[in-house]
């Protein structure tokens, strides 16, 4: 599993690996059949980097005032030690939370690696399941194996466990207005549980303890209407798991792409950079826009290649999956003839030109009195 | 999405401009609509940053929240918001038009006009209705005292963003979806949603074409956003030291007009687009049944207007019989709007025809006298075959209608290859021979639908005191309470 490390390394030529965030793992499962993507991800690539080298720098910006009210948001419901989250549990959800120690895995002794971290973490989850305990844990460090890598992933949540089982809390800043929430914004959350949730399940597994001790229920810790006073609701991310173990499964494996790549392929910025990660092949979708870092680089490729994917996944699916462009433009004027695969596809092209045609006005109106 | 408007993407990529999806203006654009821009600082839910607002193109007005974190220049705001919605309220209701009395006996009349918000895009819908949502319940006495205009203009925008969810309602549009609906581009959707690029596909500036366009308008440099969110970039050079110095200057005049220019920067180009996107609109022919749709957003209106007064602000949430009965609304307004839509217009009519479920081509055969006299008395059954290309999915025996003149009904008899034959049933008058110019003649062009608009009607819903008890029965009286008056807006 670990046998190809060495090559990631080379990918990344001299920079340092960079973690997993909520991003990566968002874009994960929404588009598991990108190689590039995958590859990068799994070398620890830094792609915005990468992208801003390649002349098109990912438009994820923050603001600092988004940043500023995140940061005080979750300073103030983690302040005395959670204090005001455990009021939460205990109010809103009527959880039975008595004696609860508060554990940061943010830092251990200054600066370290990850394997480090990783190994504090497990530690102390360890004892805690052992013992039972409540017990808080805040920002655990985790791995996942993701495409057969081992993964690191720095989630911004707490472990926190009652009554013998873990629960994943997440802090978001965006508010809940009368139970309601952005569903885009929820949806995300929930996806993002999910990956958490799935490695919590992973490391309990491996310290010998039933991988179910890992509650599917995430608590989502969020301002409520336009105060900054917290509010918590419970979040069942079982369809989430599903999707995620699916995806993870079909996830095309890290060293099988690695074989059919040059040896000597390096994301290293040079002159040869955009080569590169060409022979790298990517599967683009106006998604991507929302999550990673390569979006614009790749939509760029795709359009000038004439994808029909460009366009949108709807798109691509009303032309049969039609690839380019161009063919699909043939076959609906008729200048191209379909492959037997195409027939259906063509026959469905070709009379909605020739319904938009006669609507508009625009030739062959008498198209069907020729037939 | 449909193969057909997927075809009209990819027309839109060869040739470089979008492409029509309308042949006629399916939304109502009144002569002075207010165009409504919001702009909230990043990370809040709903704090207002600024907003550019006004009827005419050479006259917006720019209201600024020079400090958005502090609570009273937020009401303030808000105050002065609700002095230029009102006020646009009141002025686009026209003359006072009778109607006739209804089943009670009652009075009822209807304004000649309503008011009609624009913003750009979805965000800018939702922003209104959680401003609407954060306004709307308070209170205009005791220690949170706001001004007596703000819960009114809390009550107006949540009943706007209502309306918005109702298809078809012209009362308050997001631009995007607008022009969405008349045009396709060579772009996905999700770069659609940006109201610049869009733009530039369908009314690309001199000398660059769609493409060209649409990657300028993703520099937020040259083409700020449309709100309501702003550039992170610009929130970070430029506007938390503006909003910083306008903290330190302690409420210096002169830093607020400095922030107030720099927004206004940010704002510009959107106003600009919104007035050419107007333009654009209303140099298309309006559908036919476009007038009708914006009486029914009159009768709304009217209503709304009418029991303002009586009426407590909006619940947090509906209660069940509400919710269901605004839920069965929705689907009918759906129901109508997308067979309106059709009827109106070839090209959203070819959609239906290439699903299968609308056909057209000349007819070949008629038989415009014919007779059923299976029964006791003769009815007219005039024959009508129809060829047509299409892909036809009905069944036998379905009824359908003529798109041209949907009182004209028939009945599928046999589809083969020779076309559909249809009996006709209705629609040709009341006596034995059809009236003339009733029946198609052989050569003449048809189609036919199964789509009806109204194809279910009005259901009916128990009283609220009535509320069963699966929906947790008859819920309590809705009365504001100081909590909601209280509320943190922070």
């Amino acid at each position: 599993m670990t046998e190809t490390a060495p090559e990631l390394d080379r990918l990344r030529g001299s920079a340092p690996p960079r973690n997993h965030d909520a991003r990566t793992i968002a874009a994960l499962t929404a588009n598991p059949g990108c190689a590039r993507r995958g590859l990068m991800d799994a070398a620890g690539v830094d792609k915005d980097a990468v992208a801003r080298a390649l002349g098109f720098p990912a438009p994820f910006g923050q603001s600092q005032f988004a940043i500023t009210r995140g940061n005080a948001f979750e300073a103030q419901v983690k302040a005395d030690g959670c204090a005001e989250l455990l009021t939460l549990l205990r109010d809103r959800m009527g959880l039975a939370v008595s004696e609860v120690a508060y554990d940061d895995l943010e830092v251990v002794a200054g600066n370290e690696g990850r394997e480090l971290r990783h190994t504090r973490t497990r530690r102390l989850l360890a004892q805690a399941l052992g013992s039972g305990e409540g017990t808080l844990f805040d920002h655990p460090l985790l791995r996942l194996e993701i495409g057969g890598q081992l993964a690191y992933l720095e989630p911004d949540v707490i472990a926190f466990q009652i009554e013998g089982r873990l629960h994943v809390i997440e802090i978001k800043s965006f508010a809940v207005v009368d139970g309601q929430a952005e569903p885009e914004q929820v949806a995300a959350a929930a996806r993002q549980s999910a990956v958490y949730v799935l490695a919590l399940r992973r490391l309990v597994a491996e310290l010998g303890h039933d991988p179910e001790r890992v509650s599917h229920e995430v608590f989502l810790v969020c301002p409520e209407n336009f105060s900054n006073r917290p509010t918590a609701t419970p979040l069942d991310v079982r369809p989430q798991l599903a999707v995620l173990e699916r995806q993870l499964a079909r996830l095309t494996r890290i060293d099988r792409i690695l074989d059919a790549l040059p040896g000597d392929l390096t994301f290293e910025p040079g002159e040869h950079l955009a080569d590169s990660v060409r022979t790298v092949e990517a599967r683009y979708a106006p998604e991507c826009m929302a999550g990673c870092e390569m979006a614009y680089f790749c939509r760029d490729e795709a359009r000038a290649c004439g994808a029909t994917g460009a366009l949108g996944r709807a798109v691509r699916d009303d032309l049969g999956g039609v690839d380019t462009i161009g063919t699909a433009l043939g076959l609906a004027d008729g200048s191209l003839s379909p492959s037997d695969d195409l027939a259906e596809t063509a026959e469905q092209l070709r009379a909605a030109a020739r319904l938009r045609a006669e609507a508009l006005g625009t030739g062959h109106r008498d198209a069907v009195t020729a037939r | 999405m449909s193969a057909l408007s997927s075809l009209a993407r990819l027309e839109a990529v060869r040739a470089g401009v979008a492409q029509p999806l309308a042949t006629v203006r399916h939304v109502h654009v009144s002569d002075a609509p207010l165009v409504l821009i919001p702009l909230k600082l990043a990370g809040e839910a709903a704090a207002p940053l600024a907003v550019m607002v006004g009827s005419a193109p050479d006259d917006p007005s720019l209201l600024v929240v020079p400090q958005p974190r502090n609570r009273d220049l937020r009401f303030a705001f808000a105050a002065e918001l609700a002095k230029l919605v009102l006020n646009h309220i009141e002025t686009s209701r026209g003359e006072v038009e009778e109607l006739p009395p209804g089943k009670e006996g009652d009075d009822r009349i209807r304004y000649g006009n309503a008011p009609q918000l624009l913003v750009p895009n979805r965000g800018g819908v939702s922003f209104l209705r959680l401003v609407g949502r954060s306004t709307r319940f308070r209170s205009t006495e005791g220690p949170y005292a706001v001004d007596p205009a703000v819960p009114v203009l809390g009550r107006w925008l949540t009943w706007f963003a209502d309306r918005h969810d109702h298809p078809g309602s012209s009362l308050l549009r997001a631009m995007t979806e607008v022009l969405r609906l008349h045009w396709a581009t060579g772009q996905s959707s999700v770069e659609d949603g940006n109201l610049a690029a869009l733009m530039g596909w369908i009314d690309p500036p001199d000398g660059l074409d769609g493409p060209a366009a649409a990657a300028r308008a993703e520099d937020p440099v040259t083409c700020p956003p449309a709100g309501p969110a702003t550039d992170p970039t610009f929130d970070n050079e430029v506007l938390a030291p503006a909003i910083a110095a306008y903290d330190r200057s302690g409420g210096d005049p002169r830093a607020g007009d400095r922030l107030r220019a720099l927004i206004a920067g940010q704002l510009t180009p959107t106003w600009d687009l919104m007035w050419r996107a107007v333009d654009l609109l209303r140099a298309m022919p309006e559908g036919a049944s476009v007038p009708r749709r914006w009486e029914r957003d009159r009768d709304a209106f009217t209503y709304y207007h009418q029991t303002f007064g009586e009426a407590y602000p909006q619940a947090r949430r509906d209660p069940p019989v509400r919710a269901a009965r605004r839920l069965h609304d929705l689907e009918r307004a759906q129901d109508a709007y997308e067979a309106q839509r059709a009827f109106d217009d070839p090209l959203v009519m070819a959609e239906h025809r290439l699903a299968g479920q609308a056909f057209g081509g000349p007819v070949t055969e008629c038989d415009p006298a014919r007779l059923d006299e299976t029964g006791k008395r003769p009815k007219l059954r005039p024959l009508l075959r129809v060829r047509t290309a299409d892909p036809v999915r009905l069944d036998i025996g379905t009824t359908v209608c003529n798109a041209a003149r949907p009182a004209l009904k028939g009945r599928i008899v046999e589809i083969g290859d020779g076309g559909v034959l249809l009996e006709l049933t209705g629609g040709m008058g009341r006596k034995l021979t059809p009236e003339p110019g009733a029946v198609p003649q052989v050569g003449e062009r048809v189609c036919f639908t199964s789509l009806t608009e109204g194809s279910f009607g009005a259901a009916k819903f128990p009283d609220r005191e009535d509320t069963p008890w699966t929906h947790g029965g008859p819920p309590e009286e809705y009365v504001p309470t100081d909590e909601d008056a209280e509320e943190d807006w922070s």
